[in-house]
């Protein structure tokens, strides 16, 4: 029962857009979080600057988005246990796949590469098939 | 100046993000959910927007020699469908599909106080660690060929 609306959705994605396009134009990286997030934390990784600045610019708009209307964050509806799995499954699969809804999603579909539509296209239906099964079939 | 760019494209995305409403797992779970009755169509809208805008402005920048504060571009080179491809992708939609979140509102959400996505968060980090850990525990594996995933562009 959540509420639909085209035109901030869009704004949203235009900004999301914009942001992506920003990181490439000057700094000519493509912006998958899920890959600066792995790379900012690895020590094996030579070149982890720009990855902990980007995720502080991310985390100053978690800040603002908190400050200015607190009800555009909301919980997910499962429990530890659920969050908890559903967490390393993301984390682990995101770096199996090198990519994830950002880097994939967007980045990878708007430049029409195969690998990241394929991607897209199964993460969508497990996480389709996810949601079944743990809404409809366990009963959430 | 070329700090304040990064910075400033990851506050573009974590706003962006808030305000399409992808930082609230229930409209997530709410679009994957095509069978439940209540579908919520906003993501298709917010990737329509954003893929839509980068799409363009892609087009435009890649026909530059060189972004403006570095030296070459930094463009993933793989093209093979691989198996580690579908299966990586795979279990990342399962986990999403469970809890609502992928990393960026993850993140996000996790840094406006919500314990929800904090729990998340650490949890995929550990996931990303563990991937790591079983890398390089396979040195047969070819780790170079990942660690050259993206390079300068030619």
């Amino acid at each position: 029962m959540t509420d639909f609306d085209p035109i901030t959705s869009l704004l949203g994605g235009v900004l999301i857009g914009l942001a992506v396009a920003t990181l490439f134009l000057f700094n000519g990286r493509i912006l998958g979080v899920s890959n600066i997030t792995a790379e900012a934390l690895s020590l094996r990784s030579s070149d982890r600057g720009w990855r902990l600045l980007f995720l502080a610019g991310l985390g100053l708009g978690g800040v603002l988005i908190h400050l200015s209307n607190p009800t555009l964050i909301g919980d997910s509806p499962r429990a530890l246990p659920g969050l908890i799995i559903a967490g390393l499954l993301v984390g682990y699969g995101s770096a199996l796949g090198r990519g994830c809804t950002s880097g994939h999603g967007i980045c990878g579909i708007s430049r029409l590469s195969l690998r990241s539509i394929v991607a897209t296209a199964v993460f969508m239906s497990t996480g389709m098939l996810t949601v079944f099964v743990v809404n409809h079939m366990i009963g959430g | 100046m070329k700090w304040l760019t990064v910075f400033i494209s990851g506050l573009l995305f974590a706003l962006g993000l808030g305000i399409a409403g992808m930082t609230q797992p229930e409209k997530i779970i709410n679009f994957l959910d095509i069978s439940g009755g209540h579908w919520d169509p906003s993501m298709l809208f917010v990737m329509g927007g954003a893929v839509g805008v980068n799409m363009m402005l892609y087009r435009l920048i890649i026909r530059r020699r060189h972004p403006v504060f570095e030296a070459a571009f930094t463009m993933p080179r793989r093209r093979l469908i691989s198996r580690r491809l579908v299966t990586g992708a795979g279990l990342f939609g399962a986990g999403w599909g469970l809890a609502g979140y992928c990393p960026g509102p993850g993140l996000v959400a996790s840094f406006s106080g919500s314990l929800a996505a904090l729990s998340f968060v650490i949890a995929m980090l550990v996931g990303m660690q563990l991937y790591q850990l079983l890398q390089s525990l396979h040195q047969d594996d070819d780790v170079d060929a990942d660690n050259a995933d993206t390079a300068p562009r030619n």
